[in-house]
């Protein structure tokens, strides 16, 4: 077990603890940037949609882990960003502007869903934002003129100058840069004051008014940093899946982003990336359970979003921190070894109250 | 409490009618009770099984688990039914009621008779009996309300128990004029968009709530552009929260300090 002597106060918001953190990470990073030397096509896919999925995921962590807004639309965000992408990428615009048009216009539009969602928390936002999405997948489906309506949009090839980015592997170093400058976003807001306005928030709304915390301002910030995040993800989500048609923006899709947000662990941005490897090999494995269940099984219209259904009620009722929260466990059982004590993450009974008195 | 589940349960009430009607042969009263017990008891099961485990979790984590259910009743249902649409058999379907020029279908009178019949139930119920106030007082909080010696438990478990019988109720009612398949709890979404916009926890103004986005649906397919209908009732929706995020007739008081 490590002990850190603090001896001055910008210690507790440094982004690496202790040297071992800068080692281990650095260990990470040079492994992932060297990998397409070694993995083969596919799995580089597969990364790459990790990748996308954890940028999405630091998105809805930073809104409902951290700043405890449930949103039941972030698909309607990631669609946002990947039909204003291939729109500006169609009328010519650069790659690098394109996406980052496509950025700034999720969060406008997450600023702007937030002026109804924030006067409401809770169930009332969870629906608020559904609707919100099924509204925006449904003017995807008709403005035929920009989005192509139900016939889809082809996604223009991807290039920075005259180099194509189209290979396996220069996309998924693209992703990867992005995926890292997100996760490095993600901290330094987490640690500037605007990142713990936030926490103060979803801990307890009346109590960071009392600190003198605008609830509204924070709320709002909070919804346009996550759509924005999301949007990115959308704009490189594009590429993936080369041919966009309104239903890949559907609930499921938001349900899946909130999945990835619970099973790996509300309230950190590790939880955020363990999700996004968790949805993003998913499918291969129901690939292979289809494969040996029974023929009449395999067949279920609607397996998939079963199974998620499923895993997402066993989380929640057994390990509500998710992978990362195991993971602590798992950890301090190591470091304490002897001396573990079950008890020690056990959590405290709250009660439920209505949130219609407040 | 909220369950979002609810249109599944719905879905699943329907088809039970579907089964008792269509394949066991039944006397079609003996197959809605059935039915409504059957989904009673299914809402108890889930109570027991999902729900209790998480007394004490936020809403939000309560929220997330009905979602979860109900994707995976809508598997369960796809996997039992299949996934073609199916019609519940009435006896009074394809009769209509003339009246000089009014001219209206059975089914549709008997929903409307189903609904009121229901609502005045549902008022009398938690305006009048101890059961309905120990519910009321449950759902504003579970530790004053344990604290004044209500099994919260057990209330939760009939609280479930009666949702799910009134869901089964209304897949029942509404089989007739729609078909029953495992998408059709989809509705139970409008259904919450009808309810905040009336005011949550208020039943007159659920039926107000989905008296504007009913009407307003059919109007905005008369007049407005294709794809307008879908949206009308999440865009109603969205600017009642604008306006007045509690709805018409809320229940919320603001909690003085």
């Amino acid at each position: 077990m490590r002990f850190i002597r603090k001896t001055s106060y910008h210690q507790d918001i440094q982004i690496f603890k202790h040297e071992g953190q800068v080692f281990w990470y650095t260990c990470l990073a040079v492994i992932l940037f060297s990998l397409p030397f070694f993995l083969s096509d596919f799995y580089l896919g597969e990364l790459t949609l990790v990748f996308i999925y954890a940028i999405a995921g630091i998105g809805l962590m930073l809104l409902t882990g951290y700043t405890g807004l449930v949103s039941l639309g972030h698909a309607a965000f990631l669609g946002i960003g990947a039909y204003t992408h291939s729109f500006f990428l169609g009328l010519g615009v650069p790659f690098l502007f394109s996406l980052s048009i496509s950025v700034l216009f999720s969060s406008m539009i997450g600023m702007l869903l937030a002026i109804p969602a924030l006067r409401v928390t809770g169930i009332y936002l969870a629906v608020a934002t559904l609707a919100f999405s099924i509204i925006v997948e449904q003017i995807l489906s008709h403005w035929v003129s920009v989005t192509g309506g139900y016939r889809g949009m082809l996604v223009p090839e991807p290039k920075i100058g005259n180099l194509s980015l189209k290979s396996h592997t220069t996309f998924y170093l693209i992703c990867l840069a992005f995926f890292s400058w997100s996760v490095l976003i993600g901290l330094n807001i987490l640690r500037s004051p605007v990142g713990r306005a936030m926490t103060a928030v979803r801990d307890s709304e009346i109590s960071a008014q009392s600190m003198g915390i605008n609830l509204a301002k924070i709320k709002t910030i909070a919804f346009a940093i996550s759509a924005g995040f999301t949007g990115l993800a959308g704009g490189l989500l594009a590429h993936k899946i080369g041919y966009l048609a309104p239903d890949s923006f559907n609930l499921l899709i938001s349900i899946q982003l909130l999945l990835m947000v619970v099973v790996g662990g509300l309230g950190s941005l590790h939880g955020a990336v363990y999700g996004a490897i968790f949805i993003g090999f998913i499918p291969q494995a129901l690939a292979l359970l289809r494969d040996n269940l029974p023929e009449r099984l395999a067949q279920i219209p609607g397996l998939e979003p079963g199974i998620f259904g499923l895993i997402l009620v066993l989380v929640l009722i057994y390990e509500p921190l998710g992978i990362h929260g195991r993971w602590l466990k798992i950890r301090s059982f190591f470091e304490e070894f002897p001396l573990y004590r079950r008890s020690t993450h056990k959590k405290q009974r709250t009660f439920l109250k209505t949130e219609r008195l407040r | 409490m909220v369950n979002f589940a609810q249109g599944e349960f719905m879905m699943l009430g329907a088809f039970l009618a579907y089964t008792f009607v269509s394949v066991l042969d039944l006397h079609f009263a003996l197959s809605i009770v059935l039915a409504i017990l059957v989904m009673s008891a299914v809402g108890v099961l889930t109570d027991r099984i999902i729900i209790r485990p998480m007394i004490g979790e936020p809403h939000f984590s309560v929220l997330m688990i009905t979602i979860g259910l109900g994707f995976i009743l809508r598997a369960v249902a796809g996997f039992i039914w299949g996934n073609e649409p199916k019609s519940l058999e009435t006896p009074y379907a394809g009769k209509v009621f003339e009246f000089e020029s009014v001219v209206i279908g059975y089914e549709n009178i008997i929903i409307i008779l189903g609904t009121i019949a229901l609502c005045s139930a549902l008022a009398f119920f938690f305006k009048a009996t101890a059961l309905g106030k120990a519910m009321q007082a449950t759902s504003q909080n579970q530790l004053a309300a344990m604290y004044v010696g209500i099994s919260v438990k057990r209330i939760n478990s009939i609280t479930w128990a009666i949702s799910a019988a009134i869901a089964a109720l209304a897949g029942i009612l509404i089989a007739p004029v729609s078909l029953i398949d495992p998408q059709m709890g989809f509705i139970g979404i409008k259904a919450f968009a009808a309810a905040i916009v009336g005011g949550f926890g208020s039943l007159p103004g659920a039926i107000i709530g989905g008296l504007l986005i009913g009407i307003g649906e059919q109007y905005a397919g008369l007049y407005l552009p294709p794809g307008f209908s879908e949206v009308t009732a999440y865009a109603i929706l969205l600017l009642m929260l604008l306006v007045r995020p509690h709805g018409i007739l809320s229940s919320v008081q603001i909690k003085k300090m």
